[in-house]
């Protein structure tokens, strides 16, 4: 079963705090090792959060683009593993030792696989 | 004749063991929805077949026989199905009949454990845990569900719904957390039953203080639990401290249905068999060292059910164990507690100055308990004001008839003796 893992940081704007110790490369890069280890990763990397855009189609057709994540969004997405472990239990352990997970938060997220016909 | 006997027979192992032959279902097929269908097809062949063939010896494994075959029917017919357990990797010996029909009750694997953590798994919503257990291990319909949590069926309906498909879809399993899981699991699964408890003991709203339909089920939960883990010592703490409060039952309400407060029970009414298993209970669970929350609770417990009269309970024993419940479970609800302890052992005064220190706690903003606490010190210290107005907050956060009547009489007293 595939799961996506969405690592939530602090969106840039926000007025929050940040944590003086947050994770550091080497967490980031002994957690990528360890997951490509065991065999489970099948893509993940850190995404650029400082450049982020959004992009709106209205009912018109009208294309809104606008700086950052929706505005008001306190995090944002800051990286992504997609696994393959054989259950939710098995994908929580793996969000739980992502190093995000200490300083912000890691949403587990089923893929949709559609039935074969 | 014979129907009726085999009508009674089929009511009595599904009521009994509905949880244990939903659960066996469940492990086997990884799936709720297959093992209820399943297992309601059985009961219904049984009601067919069992009168025209005699009930059968072991009727539990009939039942697990005939459910399980019919599974098998199912998922060879429904293509569907048999596409989502090969996603679910279901071994082979899964779909085999691995509990021969003759198998005696002992014989056959107790799954309800396993049933048990996926319920109350934590990626559940609480309302949806605490659903999920009541319909699969207290054997409750789902209008018996809605009605414990007093909404209308339909949502109870789509609550379940939508909890099973989350069980499916983001494929929480069916297992038991191994030994270095556990202490992080079973604390979920012990407050779901302590929750039907609570609401049981002292309902949040309606006209009736009791529950008891929910009291006794969550006293079964835990026997259940106790039975498959009994070396936890927290499922030992967490049913000896239901059963050394439910003791104190009968003697809580009047011939009305009115509140009887502890100071004015009459002690005779309490359960003895109860108290005695509690308290046989309440050793080996707080013997040895960490301790848990349930342990010290039910030893408070236990000390209230031993005093003979309501003054000569050992109150500064309590207050000691509600110091050590502060140290393992830091929380304004047991500081709340542990004042009105301190108030019985030190005086009115000294209750009133932790309660006072509690006030702002955003834990207990809208719980009566608090003040209504206050109010029964400030009403002991010949405060008549301020105890009224203590009253007078109490009443507007109270759900249960029965306790706002309590309130409403201390209130009535104050005001025109």
């Amino acid at each position: 079963m595939k799961y996506l893992l969405l690592i939530n940081t602090l969106s840039p704007d926000s007025t929050e705090e940040r944590p003086a110790e947050g994770p550091t490369v080497e967490d980031f890069m002994a957690f990528d090792k360890a997951v490509s280890d065991a065999g489970v990763k099948l893509d993940g990397n850190a995404l650029d959060i400082t450049t982020a855009t959004t992009v709106h189609v209205r009912v018109n057709g009208e294309r809104v683009v606008t700086d950052g994540p929706f505005a008001e969004t306190r995090e944002i997405v800051g990286g992504y593993y997609l696994i393959d472990v054989p259950d939710l239990d098995a994908a929580l352990d793996w969000a739980a030792r992502c190093p995000g997970a200490r300083f912000g938060t890691v949403e587990v997220r089923t893929v949709w696989e559609p039935v074969q016909p | 004749m014979n129907e009726q006997r085999a009508a009674r027979s089929v009511e009595a192992v599904f009521r009994e063991d509905r949880g244990r032959l939903l659960a066996l279902l469940a492990a086997r097929f990884g799936d709720l929805d297959l093992a209820e269908e399943t297992a309601s097809e059985a009961i219904e062949a049984a009601l067919q077949r069992w009168p025209v063939d005699g009930v059968p010896d072991k009727p539990l494994a009939w039942l697990l026989t005939t459910a399980r075959r019919k599974a098998i029917d199912r998922i060879r017919r429904d293509r569907a199905y048999a596409e989502r357990l090969a996603i679910l990797q279901v071994e082979s010996d899964r779909a085999a009949p691995v509990v021969p029909a003759e198998a005696g009750f002992d014989d056959i694997p107790d799954e309800r454990l396993q049933l048990f953590f996926t319920c109350c798994h934590p990626a559940l919503s609480a309302e949806a845990q605490t659903a999920l257990t009541l319909r699969f291990l207290a054997g409750l319909t789902t209008p018996e569900v809605a009605r414990a949590f007093l909404v209308p069926t339909a949502t109870m309906a789509q609550r379940i719904v939508r909890a099973k498909r989350k069980i499916r879809g983001a494929r929480i399993p069916f297992r038991v957390p191994g030994p270095d899981e556990l202490p992080a699991r079973l604390p979920g699964v012990l407050r779901v039953v302590y929750l039907v408890f609570t609401e049981g003991y002292a309902a949040s709203s309606g006209t009736d203080l009791l529950r008891p339909d929910l009291a006794d089920e969550a006293i079964r939960l835990a026997r259940i639990l106790h039975r498959l883990l009994p070396r936890e010592r927290e499922v030992t703490g967490l049913l000896a401290l239901l059963l050394l409060t439910d003791a104190r039952r009968a003697a809580r309400i009047d011939a009305a249905g009115g509140q009887v407060l502890l100071e004015d029970q009459d002690r005779a009414l309490w359960d003895v068999d109860r108290i005695a298993e509690g308290r046989r209970l309440v050793v080996p669970a707080l013997t040895g060292p960490g301790v848990g929350p349930y342990a010290v609770q039910a030893a408070i417990a236990a000390l209230h059910d031993e005093a003979t009269a309501f003054e000569t309970t050992d109150w500064p024993q309590i207050v000691a164990l509600y110091d050590v419940l502060l140290q393992i479970e830091p929380s304004p609800l047991v500081a709340l507690n542990r004042a009105v302890a301190l108030a019985m052992r030190d005086g009115p005064e000294a209750g009133l100055v932790v309660l006072d220190e509690l006030t702002g706690a955003e834990e207990l903003r809208g719980y009566h308990l608090l003040p209504a606490a206050r109010a029964d010190l400030l009403r002991r210290l010949g405060r008549s004001t301020e105890a009224a107005a203590a009253y007078r907050a109490a009443l507007d956060l109270v759900g249960n008839e029965p306790e706002r009547a309590t309130l409403a009489r201390r209130l009535r007293e104050l005001t025109d003796p």
